[in-house]
């Protein structure tokens, strides 16, 4: 390699780079609002991958742009390339860097997954597979969580939500920000997903499990919170909303709904199906019920539905 | 004597000249692959129509196009045929064509063995499009199939919807099993004299890498299918929680054999760009044998990966962290073919054919496929976008981007040897350009969607995901679309095309010695090997005994 290449190759790796930190500047952007602790986490790792996936995408896209543009064969050219088999200096790189980059992408991965810790902390320390990681960068905003976890009920197709300690039942979620929150996921009938995008967070519920799952809300307003396992016929329509409140308002709101006397709430796939069978004539096939609509001291705002 | 007298009427069948040796039960292998071909791309065309049904459905927020139990039905069977019986199916096509041609045998080890696997396909083909007509309709519970959704059963008929659906994955798994034997052992046992493991084309070292994944996934997939089918009909346990099944189980014994899955679609389509960049850059394949043996590297690191599907499954952590490792390592010996074959690209003297041009577009969209991918298996990013529209773009780049695109390629570039005509450049560009576009503005859309959280699989969403819905849309009606001028080439090219001479590309491979389309027997007299393939640059002979392998016939 002469000089002159060498430094053609470095511009065009120079360009690169900075195009590539650019894209995963950007990438913070694609995401939904940073709500809890998790989300700057995970939006961190995302943002790193994207710039290094942007570097080698644009390495191997453009050098094929080049070949293509400018190493075309002549219309009356029936000669053939030059013969070469392969070069081991270059197979070893292209081994050796690859390799080098997934376990830094691995190690990074398993400390953010680690500091997240929505499963609880990992077992693995005590097995001996990595030393003890902290978590400083929640150990600021999540107290212990001390407060008795939130029953999380998924059924087809209705999220309901009970605070033991208070006895109040929900369709909506309601947390205090900036505290740990802790929940205790069931499931009545088949497998829903837990997923509220604002949060970066996500666990199946099993039935005839009880999953717990915790995260740290950072960010008061109103998220949404959709089923992300296919769970049936209504199964788009199993959404509802997560309110993250100060810690006042969260208990003012929690003492307040006590007082309520329960009421059955609006269900988008009951009143679907409800309005379905009334019709009589059916545009599709039978389809497994929906739950009845569940009888709780909160159902939100009537407005926010559907 | 016996023998004689049954292979009498069938060879008559065979006469080359008599297309209806194509509806028949023909045991060339030739025969059968263009069988396999074309039924597939048949399914191919009914997976897009229910496409279309989904993203018409997916063009508006609400659910108002069909009703959602029918768009649940849509894409569970949008999944199913695209895969059972389009994917699969036509990469066995191309591995029967080809790899007797390529490695210099007559035929396949087991040619009846072979018609049986090829005409399984039309049978669970009719079984599972039958399920419309079972009361409660096609199965609506995924492709995944994953309990107790698909145990729900609401018709409560024994014969249902789900019940033909796992019939027909069983039938189809056991077609596969019947394919993989005779891939592997004929690509073992029947080589040329001279062909050499290391002699042989990486296209058919990827179809024996993929075959081999067959062999030791699919008796997981059928084995989980049947026991399915057993909690269903006859009242088992296995895996309905309500009679203290474990759900979860079914999801390790799908995704034991749904994960390795990829790579039995993925290898051959590397072999693919493996055979055709070297072909159309007049240059050696870069690093033949590392090539080679990443393909048995993959393999084996395939049947170690699956629970990456599952990271937000129930599982420990232990195991997410494992199986992040796994999957991770997984793009060393890929990246190793993808610098591959960007080295042999460079410096060649490049001819932009439509079958190199679908090659290099499939190569660019696996690239960016692979990147979503690290992406996926870092769990924390996992943990996000699984489930969403993230993944469902992810795999489309790799099923549609770099799949369907490399099987287009090679339908191309073969096309003059299985039809002895050339096809239309014009309309093979014009097919290419609409495809490109059409399945960047169908797919591309969906990592957006996925990052800002709508999930896979809903009938309705939030109006803020409406824009690039509707992009999608447009893409997917685009490549609908962009079929028609295939078909029209193909069609039209096979009835009154250009004779097409031996060798029209000018490549260097067996099948080229020989005339298009080949003779009954492939060969008169066995090849002799005396040469690695890819001899590009150099003038080296590949078999000492060129002029000696078919009787001259014009």
């Amino acid at each position: 390699m002469n000089i002159r290449t060498g430094l053609v190759l470095t511009i065009v790796a120079a360009v690169l780079a900075a195009i590539s930190f650019w894209m995963g500047q950007q990438a913070y952007g694609w995401m939904p609002p940073q709500a809890s602790a998790e989300s700057i986490l995970v939006d961190d790792l995302f943002s790193f991958l994207v710039t290094l996936g942007t570097f080698i995408f644009l390495g191997v896209f453009v050098t094929l742009v080049y070949s293509v543009l400018f190493q075309r064969a002549g219309k009356y050219d029936f000669s053939d390339g030059p013969h070469i088999e392969g070069n081991v200096t270059l197979e070893v790189i292209w081994t050796a860097i690859p390799f080098a980059l997934v376990i830094w992408i691995a190690v990074y991965s398993f400390q953010i997954y680690d500091q997240m810790s929505i499963l609880g902390p990992m077992e693995h320390i005590h097995k001996g597979m990595a030393t003890a990681e902290a978590a400083p960068g929640l150990a600021e905003v999540s107290e212990v969580s001390g407060q008795e976890p939130i029953e999380v009920l998924a059924r087809q197709w209705a999220w309901e939500f009970r605070y033991p300690n208070q006895n109040v039942s929900s369709t909506e979620l309601h947390l205090s920000n900036n505290q740990r929150a802790t929940l205790l996921l069931k499931s009545e009938d088949v497998i829903h997903g837990f997923y509220i995008p604002a949060f970066r967070i996500k666990q199946d519920i099993v039935p005839n499990e009880e999953i717990t799952f915790e995260f740290t809300p950072i960010q008061e307003g109103s998220y949404r919170l959709r089923d992300s396992q296919y769970s049936g016929t209504y199964f788009a329509a199993m959404q509802t909303d997560v309110v993250v409140e100060s810690p006042e308002a969260h208990r003012d709101w929690l003492k307040e709904a006590a007082a309520q006397p329960p009421t059955v709430a609006y269900n988008a796939a009951f009143e679907d199906y409800r309005r379905a069978s009334e019709k009589g004539v059916s545009a599709g096939w039978v389809t497994v019920p929906p739950a009845a609509p569940p009888l709780v001291n909160y159902s939100g705002s009537p407005l926010k539905e559907e | 004597m016996a023998n004689v007298l049954v292979d009498e009427p069938i060879k008559n069948l065979d006469e080359p000249e008599s297309w209806r040796r194509f509806f028949g039960f023909s045991t060339d292998h030739k025969v059968i692959g263009i069988q396999y071909i074309v039924t597939a791309f048949f399914f191919f065309l009914v997976g897009g129509l229910f496409a279309m049904v989904i993203r018409g459905e997916l063009i508006t927020p609400e659910a108002d196009l069909v009703d959602r139990t029918v768009y649940n039905a849509m894409f569970t069977l949008h999944g199913t045929v695209m895969l059972f019986l389009w994917t699969f199916p036509v990469l066995a096509g191309l591995a029967n064509y080809l790899v007797p041609l390529m490695i210099g045998a007559r035929d396949m080890a087991f040619p009846r063995l072979n018609a049986v696997a090829f005409w399984m396909v039309p049978v669970f083909g009719v079984v599972l499009m039958g399920s419309f007509l079972a009361p409660g309709g096609p199965s609506q519970a995924g492709w995944w199939a994953y309990p107790p959704v698909s145990l729900q059963n609401p018709s409560g008929a024994l014969i249902n919807g789900q019940f033909l659906w796992l019939l027909a994955v069983a039938l189809s798994g056991v077609s596969s099993i019947m394919g993989a034997v005779n891939i592997v052992t004929t690509i073992v046992r029947m080589r040329a004299p001279g062909m050499t493991f290391f002699r042989m084309p990486i296209f058919v070292w990827a179809v024996m890498s993929a075959q081999i994944i067959q062999l030791f996934g699919l008796p997981a997939l059928t084995a989980g299918a049947v026991m399915l089918l057993f909690d269903l009909s006859l009242g088992t346990s296995f895996f309905d929680p309500i009679k203290g099944g474990d759900p979860i189980l079914f999801q390790h014994f799908f995704w034991f054999y749904s994960h390795p899955a990829v790579y039995v679609i993925i290898l051959p389509i590397f072999g693919i760009f493996s055979e055709l960049l070297p072909v159309y850059s007049r240059k050696p394949l870069f690093g033949y044998k590392v090539v080679a043996i990443s393909s048995l590297i993959i393999v084996a690191l395939s049947a170690v990966v699956w629970v990456h599907h599952m990271f937000a499954s129930g599982t420990p952590s232990w195991m997410r962290m494992l199986f992040m490792f796994s999957t991770m390592l997984i793009s060393v010996p890929t990246g190793i073919k993808v610098f591959a074959w960007v080295a042999t690209v460079w410096g060649g003297k490049i001819r932009l054919t439509s079958a190199m041009l679908f090659a290099l577009g499939g190569l660019v969209m696996f690239v960016f496929a692979g990147i979503t991918g690290i992406m996926l298996a870092a769990v924390p990013v996992d943990i996000h976008v699984n489930n969403t529209y993230f993944v469902v773009g992810h795999f489309h780049y790799v099923i549609y981007g770099a799949t369907v695109m490399g099987v287009y390629a090679a339908l191309y570039h073969w096309f003059p040897k299985m039809t002895g005509r050339m096809y239309n450049e014009g309309l093979g560009k014009l097919h290419f350009v609409l495809t490109f576009i059409g399945a960047n503005l169908n797919f591309f859309p969906m990592h957006p969607l996925g990052l800002e959280g709508m999930p896979r699989r809903v009938a309705s969403y939030d109006p803020e995901f409406a824009f690039w819905n509707v992009m999608a849309s447009l893409g997917a009606f685009l490549l609908g679309m962009s079929t028609l001028p295939f078909i029209l080439n193909m069609v039209g090219s096979w009835i009154q095309g250009e004779k097409a001479p031996d060798n029209p590309w000018r490549a260097i491979g067996i099948e080229w010695l020989v005339s298009s389309p080949p003779s009954h027997e492939n060969f008169e007299v066995l090849p002799i090997v005396v040469a690695a393939p890819y001899g590009y640059g150099k003038s080296d002979l590949l078999v000492s005994n060129a002029d000696a392998l078919e009787v001259a016939h014009e």
